[in-house]
């Protein structure tokens, strides 16, 4: 194989994985999207918050992996349900800016308080896998991106088959459809939106070690959230398989801009590069490849 | 069964309901719903009937609407304060005003949703047999898209997704809106039938007369959120105003008001 089609070949296989991990933590944003209809732009500080909880548990209290990892999830659940009990239940049928502008401050906020309550500086969240990467041919494949792809697979399916196939997926589906008849059909309606962040929660406790292993746990972990918007607006703002497609898209076209144009223009494509993408997908699919269109009838 | 006469197991009393703390919209109804019966509660634009249904199934509070005075029994036991969720395991479920499916929701998926109050899969499994065995048209459809289905199948959607609840008594919000006369008719006869053969009771709110007092044993008329005329169905369909303003069988000096009814009628459908 000639260096340059292996070389093509390197850049797809990490996009890949990468995207993978996007998805992950677009799933965050579907979840909350799918359920209530808010638009959460605080999504890559759930994913930083469960990153200084991860590491301040190893690090700082000296706590085991497993135990590390079930602080993180704990936390960003019970994060998740009190965030909408006060803050977000208030806003219901409210103007979508409202939370919007909710989500937007409490982002700030966040990124803001959460460093000084537990460290400053950069943390490193080491996880028991291999440093050097696989390497099959041309391709170089590091172990935590295999992790974060398996892990992120793994929660897309679940939450795929909740959505589908189980009662309480369908009510949630119905609660994000119409309210009103929801509760007509005695569905718990107000119950559901907690339960929705509450997943939220969990899927970015999970993003947060995966990407803080990855990235290391610092306040510019929550720059991860930015690469969701291009994820979900290339798949859909309310689809588990659009954020799966989404994130491979961006992963893919951000290892490519990074491969090929970056050497030209001294480095930087990669971060705008699936913005582009995001734009034009806006313009010619506003639902996204997989999202709800609104139904009209005449 | 010993008792002569069903005793009534809804008992609405004389209920005031305010909207937004200050829009008084029923003032003091009163009306009864007997064990396996019919009712039709009849009135037009704006009279108040969805209030009434509303106020039974709990679903007001989601419209800033308020039970102020009066009470709402089930078997005796007040329910006009208890959420939609609890009045919906009471075996009471609403069918709202213009066919409201869950869009984005298969038509099966919706059906389902009925049943959430239920919890137990095989009995879920029997009634969506069973909602289909009413509702033939449905089973083409289960796996399409709700939104995407006819207005009547989406009536029918409504209606077996109610029926999935199981419930003792249903509280259907004009069925008959914006549907060709011979969906009303099909409609009508299926509500007959789960009426006769499954023992569900019915509350209709309707403004077409004609047809909500051929299937009910019982009506109510309204006007300006109070009851103006009770009687049993045969007896109101012979009342001389009745027939005036809600069947449109009006001689010709009083063509003004039948148009009045047409007109209402025809702009409903324009707003379904
Ligand atoms: N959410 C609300 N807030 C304020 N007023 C309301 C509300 N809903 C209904 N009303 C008012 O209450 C009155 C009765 O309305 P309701 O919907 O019960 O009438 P209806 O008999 O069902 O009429 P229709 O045949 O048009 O459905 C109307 O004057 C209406 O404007
Ligand atoms: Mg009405």
């Amino acid at each position: 194989m000639s260096d340059d089609l292996g070389f093509f070949f390197l850049l797809i296989s990490n996009g890949l994985l990468i995207g993978l991990m996007y998805s992950l933590i677009a799933l965050g944003f579907v979840l909350v999207y799918k359920a209530t209809d808010a638009i959460n732009f605080a999504q890559g500080e759930f994913v930083m918050i469960a990153g200084f909880v991860a590491a301040g548990s190893l690090m700082v209290w000296g706590a085991p992996l497993w135990l590390a990892v079930l602080v993180a999830i704990a936390s960003l659940v019970l994060f998740g349900f009190v965030l909408e009990r006060l803050m977000l239940r208030k806003l219901i049928g409210r103007p979508v800016i409202a939370v919007v502008m909710a989500t937007i401050g409490l982002a700030s906020i966040l990124r803001g308080v959460g460093p000084f309550t537990i460290f400053s500086g950069s943390k490193p969240l080491p996880l028991p896998i291999r440093d050097e990467p696989f390497v099959l041919g041309p391709l170089f494949i590091p172990p935590i991106q295999v992790l974060g792809a398996g892990v992120s697979l793994a929660f897309l399916a679940g939450f795929g088959w909740f959505f589908l196939k189980s009662r309480k997926g369908i009510a949630m589906r119905a609660v994000a459809d119409n309210q009103q008849v929801a509760m007509a059909m005695g569905i718990d309606v107000e119950r559901y939106f907690g339960v929705a962040w509450a997943m939220t929660g969990i899927v970015s406790a999970l993003g947060g070690i995966l990407w803080g292993n990855l990235l290391g746990v610092d306040v510019n972990l929550a720059l991860v959230g930015f690469k969701v918007f291009p994820v979900v607006i290339l798949g859909g703002l309310d689809s588990i398989p659009g954020a799966i497609l989404g994130g491979l898209i961006v992963g893919i076209v951000e290892n490519i801009a990074a491969g090929y144009i970056d050497p030209y223009v001294g480095g930087g494509t990669k971060d705008f590069a699936p913005y582009v993408l995001m734009i034009l997908a806006l313009m010619v699919r506003p639902y996204g490849m997989f999202g709800k269109r609104i139904i009209e009838r005449v | 069964m010993t008792s002569a006469a069903p005793r009534p197991f809804l008992a609405v009393s004389n209920i005031e309901v305010i909207y937004d703390h200050v829009i008084l919209v029923l003032r003091g109804v009163s009306l009864a719903v007997a064990e396996g019966g019919i009712v039709a509660l009849l009135g037009a634009n704006g009279a108040g009937k969805s209030t009434t249904l509303k106020a039974i199934s709990g679903l007001l509070r989601t419209e800033r609407g308020e039970v102020t005075k009066g009470s709402i029994e089930l078997h005796g036991k007040a329910i006009h304060r208890q959420d939609p969720s609890a009045v919906v395991k009471h075996g009471v479920v609403q069918v709202m005003e213009g066919r409201h499916v869950f869009e984005h929701l298969t038509v099966e998926e919706n059906l389902l949703t009925g049943a959430y109050t239920r919890r137990n899969g095989q009995a879920t499994r029997n009634d969506l047999d069973l909602v289909y065995h009413y509702f033939p048209r449905l089973t083409e459809r289960r796996g399409y898209k709700a939104g995407y289905v006819s207005g009547g199948e989406q009536q029918m959607v409504a209606i077996g997704r109610a029926l999935m609840a199981r419930p003792t008594l249903m509280l259907l919000d004009e069925p008959s809106m914006g549907l060709a006369p011979k969906l009303v008719a099909e409609i009508y006869e299926i509500v007959a039938r789960l009426n006769r053969e499954e023992g569900v009771a019915v509350l209709l709110a309707e403004q077409n007369a004609t047809m909500a007092l051929q299937v009910a044993q019982h009506g109510y008329v309204m006007e300006n959120g109070r009851i103006v005329l009770d009687g049993d169905a045969k007896t109101i369909s012979q009342n001389e105003d009745i027939k005036e303003f809600y069947l449109g069988l009006t001689g010709v000096g009083q063509r003004k008001s039948y148009r009045d009814v047409k007109h209402y009628r025809r702009r409903k459908r324009w707003l379904s």
